[in-house]
């Protein structure tokens, strides 16, 4: 089974490379709201695995991150 | 008093720890491979700076998930003495033995340089040697030390007196300048509830003879010792 997970910085955290990548946009005439930067993690993964626990406990750290499983 | 200190794959500050407690301090010192699940017979465990697993997925992460933070965890809830300097503090957060966790400098910059620490608590056995709020100079050398938590649980840790390190001017005052890579209130160090796992960003280390510039970080290993 392929999954996706996505990870963000947390809402409401300073995301410094999302802010630095705002700026630089805005410089270059992009109407842009806001910016933030992530992480991509494709896995291959024997059916039945815990996915949710595997994420939560090893790929992702919860007070900093919020993600999302594809 | 024989330390371990715990040596992963990018660890690069293993053999300035293992000289200052060997040949400064004349102590015991020992080098502990990350596959290692055991560290039954020693008194105090460091984990010192470097690029653990070259800080992928997170700095410290990968570090936290071997055998050997395993043993770390278990060392420290018998109440050992842990000690993480720099990428050492960032896999002791990983591993929830501390507070918090450590992001990237507010300025997106690896930082290196000499900062001012304002010491606010010296009841641990880190620091017992050490007046509360006293000033010490000692270097930083990193690129994701901004420490983080929320805001009900840094009360939290105020209240249980677990800040024990904040980054201030020479004079010993607070203010956002002194702060080099935008930790939550000039955060530079914090230890558990129990005081037995100490955590920092600043290198003692690198601090620790007057040929280097400061021995200010003798302190914390005098604390030890004694």
């Amino acid at each position: 089974m392929k999954v996706r997970v996505l990870i963000l910085p947390k809402k409401g955290l300073l995301d410094p490379e999302g802010r630095a990548v705002k700026e630089m946009l805005l410089e270059n005439g992009y109407g842009v709201q806001d910016v933030k930067v992530g992480k991509v993690v494709d896995l291959e993964v024997e059916d039945g695995t815990n996915i949710k626990e595997l994420v939560e406990k090893f790929l992702v750290n919860p007070l900093i991150e919020e993600y999302i499983i594809e | 008093m024989k330390f371990a200190i715990c040596v992963f794959p990018g660890s690069n500050c293993d053999y300035d720890v293992y000289y200052v407690i060997k040949d400064i301090l004349g102590q015991s010192a020992e080098f502990v491979h990350y596959t290692q699940k055991n560290l039954e017979g020693y008194d105090c465990v460091v984990l010192p700076g470097g690029f653990s697993f070259g800080d992928y997925l997170r700095a410290g992460a990968l570090a936290s998930k071997t055998p050997l933070a395993y043993a770390v965890q278990d060392f420290a809830q018998k109440g050992g003495l842990v000690l993480g300097i720099c990428n050492g503090f960032q896999i002791l957060t990983e591993l929830h033995l501390l507070p918090g966790a450590l992001l990237k400098n507010e300025n997106l910059r690896f930082i290196c340089k000499d900062v001012y620490l304002r010491v606010e608590n010296s009841q641990i056995p880190f620091t017992r040697k050490i007046e509360k709020g006293e000033v010490l100079n000692i270097p930083i050398a990193h690129g994701e030390g901004r420490y983080y938590v929320p805001e009900d649980l840094l009360k939290q840790m105020e209240d249980r007196n677990q800040i024990v390190l904040r980054y201030c001017e020479k004079d010993g005052s607070i203010t956002p300048s002194s702060n080099p890579n935008g930790s939550i209130d000039n955060i530079a160090g914090v230890c558990n509830k129990e005081g037995n796992v100490f955590g920092l960003m600043p290198h003692p280390e690198r601090a620790s003879e007057d040929l280097l510039g400061s021995h200010d970080g003798l302190l914390f290993w005098h604390s030890l010792i004694s």
